[in-house]
């Protein structure tokens, strides 16, 4: 008999401890040098949940490191070019835990950098279309300096089997949104690790939308390194058949007074489709006063899919203002969708309406009114994508 | 004049144990604006007649048909039945997680007139209901049914029922876990609903409390996956008296 209860819906939150990792995530071995890593076997932590025996050119081959065709909607107050290895912003935000990350900065000829000055509000795109499919390595620097103001889009699509590090550095009181929009082709394999390291007062939006490619991994790790910074980390995906999209975040807080919220929300849709989210959480004992919640929500729309969640929280200080995660991974379900017909809509329009709504609350805190209108039109096209296979 | 009628339906359902006969050959004809109430124990099958008419696919119609003004309905989709206007308040409304009730209802109600409401007179029409319903404001922008205490479920089947305007609508113990405000301001808007539209109803219920306030043209005593007997009004006052005992001397409780 069919009943209100939400069939197949584990959910779990508290308000305050998490799972406590072996390993505390900031003593992580970290090296730019791929030589310092073994070969990946996919025991390890970072590689646990990836397919990684589908990439091992990324993770232990010679990459192309030259540069490639980058276009950008002028702006004034933003510069976008390539700049040398010698750069002084690289290296300041972070650095690689693994070895397809590490195998990236040790191949990369020149560093593409986009570098934001000026209070006013201001918005640039930089995309990349023409990547190919040969195995490459990357390094991206997004400079906001210090009370600047902008949001900076990466678009992403075309052919790629791409390994990169983007580094992402606020100065004080800088205030920063950067997304992220991954819409490669079919068979594209992306291995993004972003590094944000955030100063005093400033601000950070990053937000990750993964919607297109084979296997898309882009790992955000932020670092809330001055006092009264703080982070709001989005991610919206969406996986059909067969491919494999994953976010491994990691907020590290790391000064007094930081602020930081995570919400990531997914859909699945047709066999195969995998989603992986582990978000980590790192109160440490320099951060009193610390603000945090976590979530991770996915929307299961048909059988034969898998997501895992994996919410991670270590504090390292008594004195928080607040910590919490929330992990939830729902069915769309038989009886939610009788429940729709049975006003009238069809099956189709049923399922657009619940995955709409499920996603855009995301989408509506881009910000941007022109991107978020062409990612509701690609959401609409992911679901008329697995309805006509 | 638009009429209902259900002839010899048979269903049954799947379970783990083999397949389980729930309705026995009912047999029910309902008029535009009249009020029929069906009355049973627990598990007599009431519930699987509302689902059936809806066209839950659970359940299977083994022989017999439901016609709506002569059409067959058995062989429509879901959707088609609530476009061809049935409507069913449910038992347990479900929660349906991203989608707001203002969405929603805009959603249904453009699937079932073939197109979208005047912007201007439809939001004031949703915010009339739900203040007749005593639904505050601020249920508009919450998911449909998320968090919603079960009184709170009820008043927003109904909403969707005044809104809707269906041609016959069934309301599966509406009445069930509502006190007793709650149950006079459900009961007021079905009764509004019926005069403004003059639909038919089908009024399942457990008890008689929710007849004081909606009167019923006919009652009828639903045993076993059948109609066991049949009168008007004062059927419910004797079953409030005597309980179904009478009726469940050879059939099991279920
Ligand atoms: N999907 C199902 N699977 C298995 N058995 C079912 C299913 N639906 C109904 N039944 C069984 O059929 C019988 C009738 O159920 P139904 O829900 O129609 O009764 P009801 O009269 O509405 O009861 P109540 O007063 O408790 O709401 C019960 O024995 C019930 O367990
Ligand atoms: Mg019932």
């Amino acid at each position: 008999m069919p009943t209100a209860e939400q069939h197949g819906i584990k959910e779990h939150s508290d308000g305050r401890f998490g799972f406590v990792p072996v390993q505390t995530r900031s003593d992580r071995f970290k090296s730019v040098n791929v030589a310092d890593f073994a070969p990946v076997t996919g025991r390890e932590a970072v590689w646990k949940l990836s397919p990684v025996a589908k990439f091992t050119d990324l993770t232990a081959g010679e990459l192309d490191g030259s540069v490639y065709p980058v276009e950008s909607t002028p702006n004034a107050g933003i510069t976008v070019g390539w700049v040398d290895r010698d750069d002084s912003r690289i290296g300041t935000a972070g650095a690689p835990e693994e070895r397809a990350a590490a195998n990236a900065w040790s191949s990369f000829d020149q560093a593409l950098a986009i570098t934001v000055s000026g209070e006013e509000a201001k918005e640039v795109t930089v995309t990349r279309a023409g990547l190919g499919s040969a195995p490459r390595g990357a390094h991206t620097i997004i400079d906001a300096l210090p009370f600047s103001q902008a949001v900076v889009i990466l678009e992403n699509t075309g052919d790629a089997r791409l390994t990169e590090n983007v580094e992402i550095i606020l100065g004080e009181s800088a205030n920063l949104t950067v997304v992220t929009l991954q819409e490669w082709n079919d068979g594209a394999v992306h291995l993004a690790n972003h590094f944000a390291s955030i100063g005093r007062d400033a601000r950070l939006k990053h937000i990750v939308v993964s919607l297109g490619g084979s296997i898309v991994r882009v790992n955000p790790s932020v670092r809330l390194a001055g006092p009264g910074s703080e982070a709001e980390l989005l991610g919206l995906y969406f996986a059909d058949a067969g491919q494999h999209l994953e976010q491994q975040v990691y907020v590290n807080h790391d000064a007094p007074n930081s602020r930081s919220r995570v919400t990531y929300k997914g859909a699945l849709q047709g066999t195969g489709a995998r989603t992986v989210w582990i978000g980590d959480v790192l109160i440490g004992r320099k951060a009193a006063g610390t603000d945090s919640y976590e979530q991770n929500r996915n929307l299961v729309l048909t059988k034969g899919t898998r997501a895992d969640s994996i919410p991670n929280l270590e504090i390292e200080t008594g004195d928080i203002k607040g910590a919490g995660h929330a992990s939830a991974t729902g069915r769309f379900d038989d009886e939610q969708l009788f429940y729709l017909q049975a006003r009238g809509i069809t099956e189709e329009e049923a399922r657009r309406l619940v995955v709409r709504g499920f996603l855009s609350e995301i989408v509506q805190q881009i910000g941007s009114a022109p991107l978020e209108d062409r990612l509701q039109a690609a959401i609409e096209a992911e679901l008329r994508g697995t309805e006509e296979e | 004049m638009s009429v209902l009628e259900i002839k010899g339906l048979h269903v049954s359902v799947e379970t783990d144990q083999g397949t389980k006969q729930i309705l026995r050959g009912v047999d029910l004809t309902i008029n535009e604006g009249e009020i029929h109430a069906i009355m049973g124990p627990n598990g007599s099958g009431k519930s699987t007649l509302a689902y059936t008419i809806a066209g839950h696919p659970k359940y299977k119609v083994d022989s017999g048909s439901i016609l709506l003004d002569g059409e067959e309905v058995t062989t429509m989709t879901v959707d088609q039945r609530a476009r061809a206007g049935l409507f069913l308040a449910m038992q347990y409304p479900v929660e349906i997680p991203g989608v707001t009730v203002t969405n929603f209802l805009r959603t249904a109600k453009t699937a079932i007139d073939g197109e979208a409401p005047a912007i201007r007179t439809w939001i004031k029409d949703v915010r009339e209901s739900m203040a007749r319903l005593r639904m505050d404001k601020s249920f508009a922008e919450r998911n449909v049914n998320e968090g919603f205490s079960g009184g709170e479920k009820k008043r927003n089947e109904i909403l969707q029922l005044e809104l809707l305007k269906p041609k016959f609508a069934v309301l599966d113990e509406t009445d069930s876990g509502l006190d007793v405000d709650a149950l006079k301001i459900v009961s007021e808007g079905v009764n509004r609903a019926k005069e403004n539209t003059g639909l038919g109803l089908l009024l399942i219920t457990h008890y008689t409390r929710i007849l004081r306030y909606i009167t019923p043209d006919f009652v009828h005593v639903f045993v076993d996956g059948r109609i066991a007997e049949q009168g008007g009004p004062e059927l419910a006052d004797r079953l409030e008296d005597e309980g179904y005992d009478r009726f469940l001397t050879e059939s099991n409780v279920g």
